[in-house]
């Protein structure tokens, strides 16, 4: 009788071997022409930083990277407080009526394509723009810190899930105060919940386009619009380089969510 | 002294009053900033939709059903006369079936390379796992741009063909439909293989040792046996894929140039060169019924599979 192994199916490895090739191909090829000291994005002409120190010469560039910066890093900070007050608010405690609602319009970012949000976004920033004369970047921050929510909530969610609610009633029974077991007690054991949903934020308001696109102002490019500008015009190596940058920032901060969601884990 | 601590509360019951209301306020932050910076602008877009288009851009306050008229026909400028306007319709066509090849194309590469990756050892698994889930991290304007380099004339596919002799000159890919095509494939799979992955490592190999024994082939036992019980994993990829692709802006912006049109790209152009507000307003709506009911409908699927 012949035997049948769903361990070795014929092809399957051959699929899977040229998906992960396929997914990663074209990714390295963009890092190693970032290197490449030919003007052509085709012809290989040799290892050079010449691209890098063009991009980090340019004012634009420069600009949009600390624009980019600002943003993600003030819309992770309001995501991820609203998103663990909210969190803290929808766990750990019995359903109450409407807790499916909250839950929904949490996550509604997640359901709705980007692409909706951002003209729903752009009619109404457009007017509350002329009526308050107020252009600045507050309005991308308020637009990313809203989409920003559920990825800094669902994190700080699961390991609020995890945690063994005992010690807060051993708090309890030690005459801690709510806020005393909260503050020695639940608030350390979900700080790398928070770090990660934090992380996680950062990174989905670093990557933005579709959003930032429709609600900046005039002169108000972060990296990925500035990007997409560019390629109106040509692929240059610039944007490559840019690209590897904006890559290398993205493993590190992934990295260090990967680090903190599995060392610690509750037990 | 416990009464104000969450946890006196038994996890599955209901929550006390003081409980719920705490509840309500601690949410209370994420609602309003989700009401300004999300879901508010949506209800805006519903009024939108029912107003007239104003003489330069915006909207005249006036109630008007215009835009739905337009969404379906158009009326010729010089003799008043409707018909149908193939233009959107060719639109929304390319959207839904670029969309469904998407998500097909993305289940018949992710299946396999899921149920590999679920029958390796477990410590080969987290670098396969590692392997998929970075260049979903990656941005997706990066991994588009990434993408068109290798699909345009002079890039490494093209190269690679004439190299090999399959081809002389080189084929134009790039802002075709099959350029969006591919770009849509690449930039979510991981969205198909990851949810995937998670149904085929919980599958129990020895029901298919059990379907090999009472002789069902090895397509019978594929059909009657795995995609079943795999069946909610099946449905969580192909709304990750289904959903995002349907809304698709930047792949088809980048690949498609700029004939090859998706709604989202349609809607842009009713904001930007379009100068049709309320056209654009009626247009994210169609979009968005038409992804929340492929949500329902998937969710439906899964739900029922579960009831058995």
């Amino acid at each position: 009788m012949r035997r049948f192994d769903p361990t070795a199916l014929p092809g399957f490895a051959f699929v899977a071997v040229v998906a992960v090739l396929a997914l990663w191909a074209p990714i390295v090829t963009m890092v190693v022409y970032s290197f490449n000291a030919s003007d052509s994005v085709a012809v290989w002409g040799g290892f050079s930083l010449e691209w890098y120190a063009v991009a980090a010469g340019n004012e634009a560039v420069q600009g949009a990277a600390i624009r980019s910066l600002w943003i993600a890093f003030c819309a992770s900070a309001i995501a991820t407080t609203v998103a663990t007050m909210a969190a803290l608010g929808t766990t750990r405690r019995g359903r109450f009526r409407g807790d499916r609602a909250i839950y929904a319009m949490v996550n509604q970012p997640l359901m709705v394509p980007e692409i909706v949000t951002a003209v729903a976004l752009l009619i109404v920033f457009a007017s509350l723009k002329v009526l308050t004369g107020y252009t600045g970047l507050g309005w991308l921050i308020l637009a990313h810190s809203a989409f920003c929510v559920p990825f800094a909530y669902l994190p700080i969610r699961a390991r609020l899930e995890g945690m063994d609610t005992t010690l807060e009633g051993a708090a309890a029974d030690l005459y801690a105060t709510p806020w005393q077991a909260f503050r020695r007690v639940t608030l350390p054991l979900l700080v790398p919940g928070i770090a990660a949903g934090a992380m996680l934020a950062f990174v989905i308001s670093l990557d933005d386009v579709i959003i930032t696109e429709f609600v900046k102002s005039a002169g108000q490019d972060t990296l990925p619009t500035y990007m997409l500008g560019q390629l109106r015009r040509a692929v240059t190596p610039e944007v490559n380089a840019i690209s590897t940058a904006l890559l290398v920032l993205t493993m590190a901060l992934l990295t260090a969510f990967f680090a903190m969601t599995r060392t610690r884990k509750p037990t | 002294m416990a009464g104000g601590v969450p946890a006196a509360a038994a996890p599955q019951g209901r929550a006390t009053p003081a409980q719920a209301r705490a509840g309500w306020w601690l949410s209370a932050p994420a609602l309003v900033l989700l009401a300004v910076g999300a879901t508010g602008p949506l209800i805006v877009i519903v009024i939108y939709a029912f107003l007239a288009k104003g003489s330069y851009s915006g909207v005249e306050w006036e109630l008007s059903f215009d835009a739905w008229f337009q969404v379906l026909f158009q009326r010729d400028i010089f003799d008043d006369t409707v018909s149908f306007a193939d233009a959107h319709l060719a639109i929304f066509w390319r959207s839904v079936k670029l969309s469904v090849l998407t998500t097909a194309l993305a289940f018949a590469v992710g299946l396999p390379t899921a149920w590999f990756i679920a029958t390796r050892p477990a410590a080969q698994r987290t670098w396969w796992l590692f392997a998929i889930t970075i260049p979903f991290w990656t941005n997706l304007l990066i991994r588009t741009f990434a993408i068109m380099e290798v699909i345009r004339n002079g890039g490494l596919m093209n190269s690679a063909l004439i190299a090999l002799g399959v081809i002389e000159t080189p084929i134009q890919i790039l802002y075709t439909d099959t350029a969006v095509l591919i770009g849509m494939v690449y930039v979510y799979l991981p969205l198909m293989v990851l949810p995937l992955y998670a149904a085929v490592e919980r599958f129990d190999m020895t029901l298919l040792e059990a379907a090999h024994d009472l002789y069902a082939s090895r397509l019978q036992a594929l059909r009657r046996v795995v995609l079943p019980v795999i069946r909610p994993g099946i449905v969580a990829g192909s709304i990750l894929v289904f959903v995002p692709s349907l809304g698709a802006y930047v792949t088809p912006r980048i690949l498609g140039g700029g004939k090859n049109m998706m709604i989202g790209n349609f809607i842009e152009l009713q904001f930007g060169q379009g100068r049709n507000w309320p056209l654009g307003a009626a247009l994210s709506l169609i979009l968005l019924v038409i992804v929340l009911t492929a949500l329902l409908t998937l969710t439906r699927l899964t739900e029922r599979n579960d009831g058995r």
